[in-house]
């Protein structure tokens, strides 16, 4: 057995994963229509490179990365492009943003042919980050951070490739249905990623409430695999699965404030991301559906399904049953982390784990929030070592520079401090709110040194057209004022000239005076 | 009685040289409170302030000539970061330089209107106007402050505000509601 650490705090939830987990992953209809934001990663937003009215083939690429930090788009399925335009899309903010839309031909017909089965041995850990790039695939976890950049250790030596099962959050069970129906594409995945990385050793940590998931994956498990291999089983508590506390359960190392984890030599990825990279690899398959829970006591049929992404959520929920007149709330994402949508037309992106339709009893009650009493509970649980309620009176009174300093950008996001605290203060929304004042600020702060600097090129270029005008006007000056003095020398050598004349005629006429004189 | 005397003049001496040295050695460039203060003021460099530019107010404050309530674009935060900054009073923005926008805005030339007299590419302060004479003339979205230096001076007034539209990477959590109205 290994030896596991504790990370501090965290919480014990209950599961409700058995109402997902009856029957097997199934796959979703193809859609009649495809919205696919070209935004669904960390990064910059990915640039369309097809045209309204052009036929796009499944896995065509429709929209490149732009940037180092940016995926590209493929196309989910066959049909036509019928628009690029601002759309609704699975966002807290409901801001519209730009979308390539499909109508669907339904035959489905690929771009290439991805049957045969390449070797990643032969390929340098180079040329598996561009595939992996190529293929659109980031973290499917839920943050959706571009998988590719994550394999580029750069001269830093990679220990430990963790491979991310815990899939702590309640609710959610794609990852543990993956990990029980697909061990040897999770394990072909985490193969490549060691090639890529050269790790000396590879870790899946699985959380105990998924028994069928660690079996499944220890029972996939050749000899040789595990001599380097080693299914962990982690202990059932939320946020288990945030990746540096199951660093910590793992490893007994903790990634530092404002670093990363590849800072301690050790790579993170989640077991949907590893499936995807072996489909890529190995097929040249790229992102263009992934695994989405849906779950909740408003769904009559509970389950998980492979989804083409850019599917109308809506059309997911009435494959599963919806029941309209049950739903409270949906959620994308868990109840600890996700969001509310209000508009379920929204399409499923890369980063959709769960669709989460609660029905009035299973949603908490609002509870309006009273003043804090620092009891501390919110510490004695942060998972990220944080004092919350430090950061909730300094995020409160605008006190940007007191958060930061204690370590705003650390926390999580988790969710764990609203949930103990007594007063019912929203904790993490005022954590959202500190953070993304802080970006704003940052970005306005770039925003002026740049028309700083552009305004002092201004005054620089003002300045310097003065003197070349000025240069200009002096030597014309002079030029002409030596024309003129050029125009006196002329004069004056006619001038000498025709005096030199007058005075040769006027000796000539002396001469012949004189010799008229001589002659006469 | 001399030893003291020549002791203590060659110590003058000495230090006299090391003062005098350093003054010239490490001869400090500009004004650092300058820097300072430019640094707090947005740069839109608008002259609503009744100065050329963010920086010639700067210069202005710290020389104890204009007061730190002068900058429209700053607003009450810009004025509480001078005041923090110069150990100061915070004051409300004095009216007469003008009263702060509802939000963010740049400014759009309407292309058809356009007749290419480069008047705003003049005005412009940080070149963020592009075009050329008898040419249609076109903004840099990106580069503009939102000054609206450019729009008294079009002749045939074909320059407009436009509000910054919120993206994905502007977008900002709300303070939360629950308790807003009770803080």
């Amino acid at each position: 057995m290994r030896k596991l650490w504790h990370f501090h705090g965290g919480l014990k939830l209950d599961g409700h994963k058995a109402l997902s987990m009856q029957s097997p992953i199934s796959r979703a209809p193809i859609p009649q229509r495809l919205t696919l934001p070209l935004q669904q990663h960390i990064g910059e937003p990915a640039q369309p490179v097809v045209e309204v009215g052009e036929r796009v083939l499944t896995g065509q690429v429709i929209a490149r990365a732009e940037g180092y930090i940016s995926a590209p788009v493929h196309a989910s399925s066959s049909g036509t492009v019928i628009a690029i335009e601002k759309r609704a899309i699975a966002h807290p903010s409901n801001i519209h943003d730009t979308c390539i839309v499909i109508d669907t031909d339904g035959q489905d017909e690929w771009v290439t042919s991805h049957e045969t089965r390449q070797d990643y041995l032969q390929m340098e850990a180079s040329e598996l980050r561009n595939r992996i790039r190529d293929a659109g695939i980031v973290g499917l976890g839920g943050a959706g951070f571009p998988s590719f950049i994550k394999l580029n250790p750069g001269t830093q030596q990679v220990d430990t490739l963790i491979i991310n099962g815990a899939e702590c959050e309640p609710y959610i069970t794609c990852d543990a249905m993956l990990m029980a129906e697909r061990p040897r594409e999770i394990l072909d995945g985490l193969l490549i990623m060691r090639h890529a990385l050269n790790a000396r050793q590879c870790l899946i940590g699985i959380e105990d409430n998924k028994p069928d998931a660690i079996r499944a994956l220890q029972d996939a498990l050749t000899p040789e695999e595990s001599q380097f291999i080693e299914v962990v089983t982690v202990p059932t508590r939320y946020p288990a699965g945030g990746e540096k506390q199951l660093i910590r359960t793992l490893t007994g190392q903790e990634v530092p404030s404002n670093g990363l984890p590849i800072h301690i030599g050790i790579v993170c990825h989640n077991v949907g991301t590893a499936v995807a990279i072996a489909r890529a690899i190995h097929y040249s398959e790229p992102l263009i559906s992934r695994i989405v829970t849906l779950t909740g006591q408003a769904i009559a049929q509970p389950m998980n399904v492979e989804v083409r992404i850019g599917t109308a959520m809506q059309d997911l929920l009435e494959h599963a049953g919806l029941d309209t007149a049950k739903l409270a709330r949906l959620l994308m994402g868990g109840p600890m982390m996700g969001f509310i949508i209000e508009n379920p037309d929204v399409p499923v992106i890369k980063t959709t784990n769960c669709l989460l339709a609660m029905a009035r009893t299973e949603v908490a009650q609002e509870v309006p929030a009273m003043p804090c009493i620092r009891c501390g509970e919110c510490t004695r649980v942060c998972p990220a070592k944080l004092l919350p309620q430090q950061l909730y009176w300094y995020a409160r009174s605008r006190e940007f520079d007191r958060v930061e300093a204690y370590h705003l950008f650390d926390c999580i996001e988790c969710g764990c401090c609203a949930v103990v605290c007594p007063s019912h203060i929203p904790l993490v929304q005022y954590y959202r709110f500190a953070k993304s004042e802080i970006w704003a600020k940052d970005r306005e702060k770039q925003k002026a040194d740049i028309a700083r600097e552009r305004h002092e090129f201004h005054q620089l270029r003002l300045e310097r057209k003065k003197r070349e005008d000025e240069d200009r006007k002096r030597k014309k000056k002079e030029m002409l004022e030596k024309a003129a003095r050029g125009n006196d020398d002329k004069q004056a050598a006619i001038r000498a000239a025709m005096e030199r004349v007058n005075a040769k005629k006027a000796a000539q006429q002396q001469s012949a005076a004189s010799n008229k004189d001589t002659s006469a | 009685m001399l030893v003291p005397i020549l002791v203590l003049a060659g110590l003058a001496i000495v230090f006299g040289l090391l003062l005098g040295y350093s003054a010239v050695r490490f001869r400090v460039e500009g004004d650092p409170v300058v820097d300072k203060i430019d640094a707090l003021l947005p740069q839109t460099q608008c002259g609503q302030c009744g100065y050329a530019g963010c920086r010639p107010y700067a210069e202005a404050i710290a020389s104890g000539e204009a007061d730190i309530n002068q900058c429209v674009p700053g607003g009450d935060a810009g004025i509480q970061a001078l005041a923090d900054l110069l150990d100061r009073d915070p004051k409300p923005l004095n009216a007469e330089h003008g009263t702060v926008k509802e939000e963010k805005t740049v400014v759009h030339i309407d292309e058809q209107v356009c007749i290419g007299c480069t008047l705003c590419i003049q005005a412009c302060p940080v070149d963020a106007i592009v075009g050329a004479a008898k040419h249609m003339h076109t903004v840099l979205t990106d580069e503009c402050t939102g000054c609206d230096l450019c729009i008294p001076v079009c002749p045939v007034d074909c320059i407009h505000q436009v509000p910054v539209e919120t993206t994905l990477q502007t977008w900002q959590w709300p303070f939360p509601q629950a308790e807003a109205s009770r803080a």
